[in-house]
């Protein structure tokens, strides 16, 4: 257990560079960036004396330096700061939009990790026939059809001509969202208030954007299974099992699969930036009001501290999961220390 | 192993003797890899038609991709316009055609400019091992383990509308895919035999870098590179779906794409299916090609 935190407390110290090289990055690009929230706020017919008065206060007329240590004192404090444009913390605005943003990104793993990971085992068990070839056919196009493209096909197929899914937004509106909103995770809440009817429509509303996402994503993880799968079923403990009369079933996933699982958890995490991008796009097709669109809507509005308080919350998120994926793969391999 | 890095060698001896050895190898391959083989093929074909396409547009269309008295607003397909007409009368057909030129483009200038970036990067900083290899890792393994869309995004509205802008925007997020592959190589050739036989008969720095580390690294390159501008074409098509990066006027699958998002709700599919379409296949032929490339120059993955 103490190694465990030891190893935990290392891996956080790590990200702590990290951040700080993202942040001073998109701090540099957003203010060389042209246009300011001062002006985009007032719509650049304001007089020049309440432009400078209003910058001034924002703290926007100091150098980019005096700027830059301004914020990083900030968040020492643990304070996103407020936003440049609207009455409200960086910290409130992020948290309202979160919650949807884990919800289609989680269930768009499902989706990926749900078709790829059988798709793959299939395709090693049939090697060289073809349903090997169709898969591995399926992964490849899969992998290069861009994800905003196929989230409009599925919503002109299933939304437009079929009429049976909606096309945005996280509800319809015969639910009243006040009624169970209470993490903001929709699925989770509607199930503590036993709102079935509701679930209904959220998951109703969730079916499109996550099957986008995670098929798009399946492709990869398609391929890395078979590959490894073909090498486990050539281990001599498939071997054993087999000659030992345990169902085929049980060899494939019991114990071929279960020593293929390493890398696919590995590439899992290095997959995650991929889902969250994909869920940028996603959310733009969807009309989905997850944190991509908060990054779109203020970078229009030139609003820098919720600019950057999204890029912290991203980059804190694909640390979080290669943390948790380093955790799992310990736990999946007893071999592995950390 | 032995006899591959014989050819390697020999392959740098004189022009004609590294085209030759070139040829006879990828035949070679054609007869012993026959699904790889037709996969290179297949690739190198789509590649070339899109290609064609972009530098002779005239030959596939007679319309002007701007021209919005071309044809009815909205128009489906039809023998007078084939992929039908969008919201401002334009044919459909047309802005496929001329929107490949803006879309390949980018996608390979960026791919070239990330390249130009990450490689002597990479190179010097693996050479040298010493602090400034240490930071330069550090910031390159941050960017790429962040989403790179998320990056783009923040260069292109930074940097404003513009073909050039766009471009830059696109390169960002691949330089540290660059950088890690060939400084990951050029540690372990560091160690070989002969860049240590090098040193020995006191060849400067330079000279090793450039005459035994770089052509040792370049063949993973090629095919990074291939793979790199089927991802740089996604990359674009949504920085430009999203609506950053390019003016209005240029023809850009992306910004059709976006465009026909608005008229999917009455049923207009023609303007959302060409454009993607397109897209899927163009990055689909670099992804093929680069995968024929890496499985017929990278025997050891043959097994599978």
């Amino acid at each position: 257990m103490r190694r465990i935190l030891n190893y935990l407390a290392g891996r956080l110290l790590l990200t702590v560079p990290m951040i700080f090289i993202l942040l001073s990055l998109v701090f540099v690009v957003l203010r060389v960036m042209p246009g300011d929230p001062v002006s985009a706020m007032l719509g650049g017919h304001a007089p020049d004396t309440v432009i400078e008065k209003k910058k001034a206060e924002l703290g926007l007329d100091k150098s980019l330096g005096a700027q830059y240590v301004d914020y990083l004192g900030q968040l020492l404090r643990g304070d996103l700061g407020k936003s440049m444009i609207f009455e409200e913390p960086v910290s409130a605005s992020i948290f309202a939009k979160l919650p949807a943003t884990l919800e289609l990104t989680f269930f768009g793993l499902l989706v990926c990790l749900g078709l790829g990971v059988p798709l793959g085992v299939r395709a090693a068990r049939k090697r060289r026939t073809g349903q090997d070839f169709g898969i591995r056919f399926y992964a490849n196009i899969v992998y290069c059809i861009p994800v905003f493209w196929l989230g409009l096909m599925l919503q002109m197929i299933f939304g437009v001509f079929f009429n049976v899914f909606p096309i945005a937004g996280r509800t319809g509106s015969r639910v009243i969202v006040s009624d169970f909103d209470t993490t903001g995770l929709y699925v989770v809440d509607t199930l503590i208030h036993g709102d079935f009817a509701a679930l209904g429509d959220v998951l109703f509303h969730l079916a499109l954007p996550a099957i986008t996402l995670g098929l798009t994503l399946s492709g990869v993880f398609v391929r890395l299974t078979r590959a490894n799968m073909l090498d486990t079923l050539k281990a001599d403990y498939v071997l054993a099992s087999r000659a030992r009369g345990i169902p085929e079933r049980k060899v494939v996933y019991g114990h071929a699969l279960k020593n293929a699982l390493i890398p696919i958890v590995t590439m899992l995490g290095l997959q995650f930036s991929a889902l969250l991008a994909g869920a940028i796009l996603t959310e733009t097709t969807f009309s989905w009001p997850g944190m991509g669109r908060l990054l779109l809507e203020r970078i229009y509005l030139r609003d820098y501290p919720v600019i950057q308080g999204v890029i912290i919350v991203y980059a804190l998120l694909v640390t979080l999961v290669s943390l948790v994926v380093d955790l799992a793969y310990a736990a999946i391999d007893p071999r592995v220390e950390l | 192993m032995k006899d591959r890095s014989e050819a390697r060698n020999k392959a740098f001896l004189s022009p004609a003797a590294g085209a030759a050895s070139l040829i006879r190898r990828f035949s070679d391959a054609a007869r012993k890899y026959r699904v790889e083989w037709w996969i290179l093929v297949v690739g190198l074909l789509i590649v070339a038609t899109v290609a064609f396409m972009t530098l002779f547009p005239g030959l596939f269309t007679r319309f002007d991709p701007n021209d919005q008295n071309a044809g009815v607003q909205l128009g489906r397909p039809s023998i007078g316009h084939f992929l039908g007409t969008d919201n401002l009368g334009r044919d459909v057909g047309s802005r496929v055609v001329y929107g490949s030129r803006t879309i390949l483009g980018v996608a390979f200038a960026a791919s070239l400019l990330s390249a130009l970036i990450g490689i002597p990067l990479g190179l010097i900083s693996g050479f040298a091992g010493n602090w400034a290899d240490k930071v330069l890792s550090l910031v390159m393994d941050s960017i790429y383990s962040f989403p790179g869309l998320i990056l783009a995004i923040a260069f292109a509205a930074m940097l404003g509308p513009g073909v050039i802008n766009i471009t830059v925007a696109v390169a960002v997020v691949y330089v540290p895919t660059y950088f890690r592959l060939v400084r990951g190589q050029t540690l372990s050739i560091k160690q070989e035999l002969y860049v240590e036989a090098a040193r020995a008969i006191g060849a400067r720095k330079s000279t090793i870098l450039a005459k035994y580390v770089f052509p040792n690294v370049i063949a993973t390159v090629v095919v990074v590179f291939s793979l790199n501008i089927a991802d740089a074409i996604m990359t674009e098509a949504a920085l430009s779906y999203i609506g950053l990066g390019l003016p209005a006027g240029i023809p850009d699958w992306g910004m059709d794409l976006s465009m026909g998002k608005k008229f999917l709700p009455s049923g207009v599919w023609w303007m959302i299916t060409y454009p993607g379409l397109m897209i899927m296949l163009l990055a689909l032929g670099f992804t093929m090609l680069g995968e024929g490339l890496s499985e017929i120059l990278n025997p050891r993955l043959q097994e599978y």
